[in-house]
């Protein structure tokens, strides 16, 4: 099975992890419009390219950023969310 | 020898040309310009081309494909056809498909292997029972075949099924749908293919989309790896590809692209005539016409644009079999492949017209593709003709999601719900 390297873990297997989806800046819910709110509600840019996602290793409930390529599947990095400059947490 | 194998070995002798026709032609080069472009060679794309020229009378058409010819889902999917679904806009869309099934290879000319063998969703619970109770008046209610099962209705049909199901999931029930059927999937393009050729549509495969030409929020042309065309209208279909097809106009849409895998057994002689799913195991299976089981399971759960397969995706999707079905054990299995699924929130397509004026879209077509193909062409290709969605598509519009109209399709398969 695949490993992925956890910054918290270490190496460990896929089935540990579930991907919490790119990471977004939100919009401010109380001053955007409603069209601009439903877009980021609904919207993905699904794309292949490389982009920073929130993983999730399931056993420890550890929440981090990983740098992956969407089309070959490879983990280019991950780090801690608190190392993210401007990671929209 | 027959008199036909004589005239192939003589003329192969000789070093002459192939006698027989081709299913279609393969022109040269692309013309200047077409009154419709369609993006995506594959089932959808070329049953709107067909149906545009039969129907509507528009024959200056073109469908372009990156690759072969129906090499992306149209050969990827697990060919179930079915119209059981949850919601009123799925279960008339899909039931108005399977009329179209029904008759396509005399439509066609051409053997698609459409085979009704009955499909049976399987209940391990309670749970599952109420959902299948709920699908099966739905279903009633729009005049679809479909019926809440016992698990010895079950057992006589498929004498081969462990009812006890490993021991965790005992089988309870079913929901049942009798016109459930499958077809051979290569069968439906080419004989789209090859209809559409034969009422003048070009087809072109090898030819890629570098951009689309937008000017005054207009379509005015598409450029390709094998030269410019300029059209006013066109139609994309193209599953996996299409958020890069609608980052070219600046579109956005929910789409996520997910694999879908499946795998294929050695061939078994007839054994297993209806269509088997169980939602709580993720796992489906029918017997082909050749006689390999085709089986797949839910979606790979990160978003990935690769047509790899995995092995955990078959040691997990072998064991919920061996728990259906003990004796495959001694079964191999042949190969296993996957496609890229365009999915959606609400497990509904996205279909119509779009903000862009002359771009039609044809996606989310996530794991319920295949089925859809006949109603999609030919309301895709009503839309690209009149310009206005057809009435079976309106609730199935990109813009439903600014409204947050969302259908909530719960019966699609291969979805965890």
């Amino acid at each position: 099975m695949k490993l992925i390297t956890c910054p918290l873990n270490g190496p460990r297997p896929l089935l540990e992890f579930v991907c919490g989806g790119e990471v977004r800046a939100m919009p401010d819910p109380d001053t955007s419009s409603d069209g601009v709110w439903t877009a980021w509600l609904l919207n993905r840019n699904s794309v292949a390219r490389v982009r920073r996602e929130w993983w999730c290793h399931t056993p420890s409930g550890y929440w981090f950023i990983a740098e992956r390529d969407t089309a070959s599947d490879d983990f280019l990095k991950t780090y801690d969310a608190a190392d993210a400059v401007g990671a929209g947490a | 020898m027959p008199r036909r194998l004589l005239k192939f070995a003589v003329n192969s002798w000789l070093g002459r040309r192939h006698p027989e026709p081709r299913m279609f032609r393969a022109p040269e080069r692309l013309k200047a310009g077409y009154e419709v472009v369609i993006i995506g060679g594959g089932g959808h794309g070329l049953a709107a081309a067909y149906y545009l020229a039969r129907d509507h009378g528009i024959r200056d058409v073109v469908v372009i494909e990156r690759g072969y010819l129906a090499g992306g889902n149209t050969a990827r999917n697990t060919t179930i056809i079915r119209a059981n679904y949850l919601t009123p806009e799925g279960v008339k869309f899909y039931d108005a498909s399977m009329k179209l099934w029904r008759e396509l290879s005399a439509e066609l000319d051409f053997n698609l292997f459409y085979s009704p063998r009955g499909h049976l969703t399987l209940a391990h619970s309670d749970a599952d029972l109420r959902t299948a109770r709920w699908r099966a008046e739905v279903n009633k209610h729009f005049g679809v075949d479909s019926e809440v099962v016992d698990a010895g209705f079950v057992k006589k049909r498929v004498p081969e099924i462990n009812l006890h199901c490993g021991g965790l999931t005992p089988i309870v029930g079913a929901l049942y749908h009798a016109p459930g059927a499958i077809a051979r999937h290569d069968a439906v393009a080419w004989g789209y293919a090859r209809g559409a050729d034969q009422l003048g549509v070009e087809i072109h495969q090898d030819t890629e989309v570098l951009g689309i030409d937008v000017v005054g929020g207009a379509v005015t042309g598409v450029r390709t790896s094998r030269g410019h065309i300029a059209t006013k209208r066109v139609l994309c279909a193209v599953a996996g590809r299409t958020p890069a097809i609608l980052e070219m106009i600046g579109l956005d849409s929910p789409l996520a692209i997910h694999p879908l895998q499946a795998m294929v057994s050695e061939p078994l002689k007839p054994w297993l005539d209806p269509i088997i799913v169980s939602s709580s195991l993720h796992a489906y299976v029918s017997q082909s016409a050749r006689g390999e089981l085709v089986m797949g399971a839910s979606l790979d759960p990160h978003e990935l644009h690769s047509t790899r397969s995995t092995l955990d995706f078959a040691e997990g999707l072998a064991a919920n079999m061996l728990n259906l079905f003990p004796f495959l054990s001694e079964v191999k299995v042949n190969r296993q492949w996957a496609g890229m699924a365009d999915m959606t929130p609400d497990f509904t397509p996205i279909m119509g017209v779009t903000p862009c004026e002359g771009f039609f879209l044809d996606a989310g077509w996530g794991t319920w593709g295949f089925k859809a193909t006949p109603i999609s062409g030919k309301t895709m290709s009503h839309t690209v003709a009149t310009g206005a969605n057809h009435p079976l598509i309106e609730s199935f519009s990109l813009a439903r999601f600014a409204r947050l109209e969302l259908t909530g399709e719960k019966g699609a398969a291969a979805v965890g719900h």
